[in-house]
């Protein structure tokens, strides 16, 4: 989650105070992990500094509450190239799974109870999850969705390596 | 917990070819359980054997304590009719019967009379999401609606024990969610047990804790609790 760039796309929809700001990232975006208003206002000097948000107003009184921000055209650009480039797919191959049931059969060691164990794990944590969409609203589906579909991928990943263990090992420790 | 189902050593086979070679398996009373593991593992054959379906070559199986393997056919069948209720991936529901009436089944061979099985059987159809369609036949509904009401229907006795095989396999991943939602809300509410055969790991995730079957064995070292 790119903590500048979620700003400066709430702050595309209307100028805002950095209050205002915090509020909405934490409730859309946050999910248990609040930006500090030291990173808010820190992030917002930064892309103040870089051109991308200008303050329209200071109201009267003290603290970086009274500054309300508004995006520029340089920072609404870049709002705009984020959000239509695709992120960089991970190089799933090289995950710690991998290297994890590759080691286990270098070194001799059980990779069937690894899997075993991780699949439980990820059992584990599916079952959070759901837990959490059937009693939350439909960000916190969305959200637990984008999760569940990752470790579902990585349990078919799992089932199959679970089932190659034989080939795998011939291959990895000749 | 007290242990509600439970499998010792049950060996099964299809003619000469080995289903379950030696499955053993506790269900908790009020749990619900998965029982996973890829195609042609035997999971399926698992639950026939569980619900009394079929009886296992050798091994035990016991509900409540009871041998259910060394009942006869009319006994099992009895059971099975009063106790357990089941739901299936495909083409449960009677056609020529509307959604009501299929509801309403269970009751009927459980001998109530007609209008007040019909009258519970229509009290299911606003929690289901269906309200206006209970006089509906099958052909009507798309797929999600009746899987919901092949649900109700293996749910309107009350039963002791759900047996779910694979009830999201014919569906889309949002309307499956729609069936387990419902399924896991009525089986909290009334306490039954369900034995949840799945090689989705998405609806899987609906249950307590889950079971690996792989070669006819199980594949359960941890327990609730444990």
């Amino acid at each position: 989650m790119s903590v500048p760039l979620t700003l400066l796309g709430l702050l595309e929809r209307q100028p805002s105070h950095g209050y205002d700001l915090k509020r909405d990232y934490d409730s859309f975006f946050g999910r248990g992990r609040p930006l500090p208003y030291g990173q808010v206002y820190s992030t917002l000097s930064r892309l103040a500094r870089d051109g991308k948000v200008v303050i329209s107003d200071v109201e009267p009184g003290a603290g970086p509450d009274r500054k309300r921000y508004v995006i520029t055209d340089r920072g609404a650009t870049e709002v705009d190239q984020w959000l239509t480039q695709p992120v960089e797919p991970e190089p799933h191959l090289q995950t710690v799974l991998f290297a994890k049931v590759v080691l286990a059969l270098m070194l001799d060691r059980p990779a069937g109870e690894y899997l075993d164990a991780q699949r439980r794990s990820h059992l584990q944590r599916m079952r959070e999850l759901t837990e959490l969409k059937r009693g939350g609203g439909l960000v916190d589906a969305l959200l637990a969705d984008h999760g569940l579909y990752h470790l579902e991928a990585d349990l078919r990943w799992i089932e199959t390596t679970a089932a190659r263990l034989d080939a795998l090992k011939r291959t990895v420790r000749p | 917990m007290t242990v509600l189902i439970e499998a010792r050593d049950v060996r099964f086979s299809f003619g000469n070819t080995p289903a379950l070679r030696g499955a053993t398996l506790a269900v908790e009373a009020g749990e619900i359980l998965a029982v996973m593991g890829p195609s042609g593992s035997g999971k399926s054959t698992l639950l026939h054997c569980l619900a009394g379906i079929l009886v296992p070559d050798s091994g035990e199986i016991r509900f409540g304590g009871t041998r259910l393997d060394t009942m006869n056919e009319t006994t099992r069948s009895t059971l099975r009719r009063s106790r357990f209720g089941f739901v299936f991936q495909f083409g449960q529901l009677v056609p020529e019967l509307t959604a009501a009436e299929n509801v309403a089944l269970p009751l009927l061979l459980g001998g109530e009379r007609r209008a007040p099985a019909l009258r519970r059987a229509h009290g299911w159809f606003e929690r289901l999401g269906l309200a206006g369609k209970p006089d509906r036949r099958s052909g009507e509904l798309s797929g999600g609606e009746a899987q919901r009401v092949a649900l109700a229907r293996a749910l309107v006795t009350r039963p002791e024990v759900l047996f779910a095989d694979e009830p999201t396999g014919a569906l889309d991943s949002l309307t499956g969610e729609q069936v387990m939602d419902l399924l896991v809300a009525v089986a909290r509410e009334q306490g039954t047990t369900v034995v949840l055969v799945t090689h989705e790991p998405r609806v899987a995730a609906y249950a307590d804790r889950e079971v690996i079957v792989r070669d006819g064995r199980v594949n359960a070292p941890d327990r609730i609790g444990s």
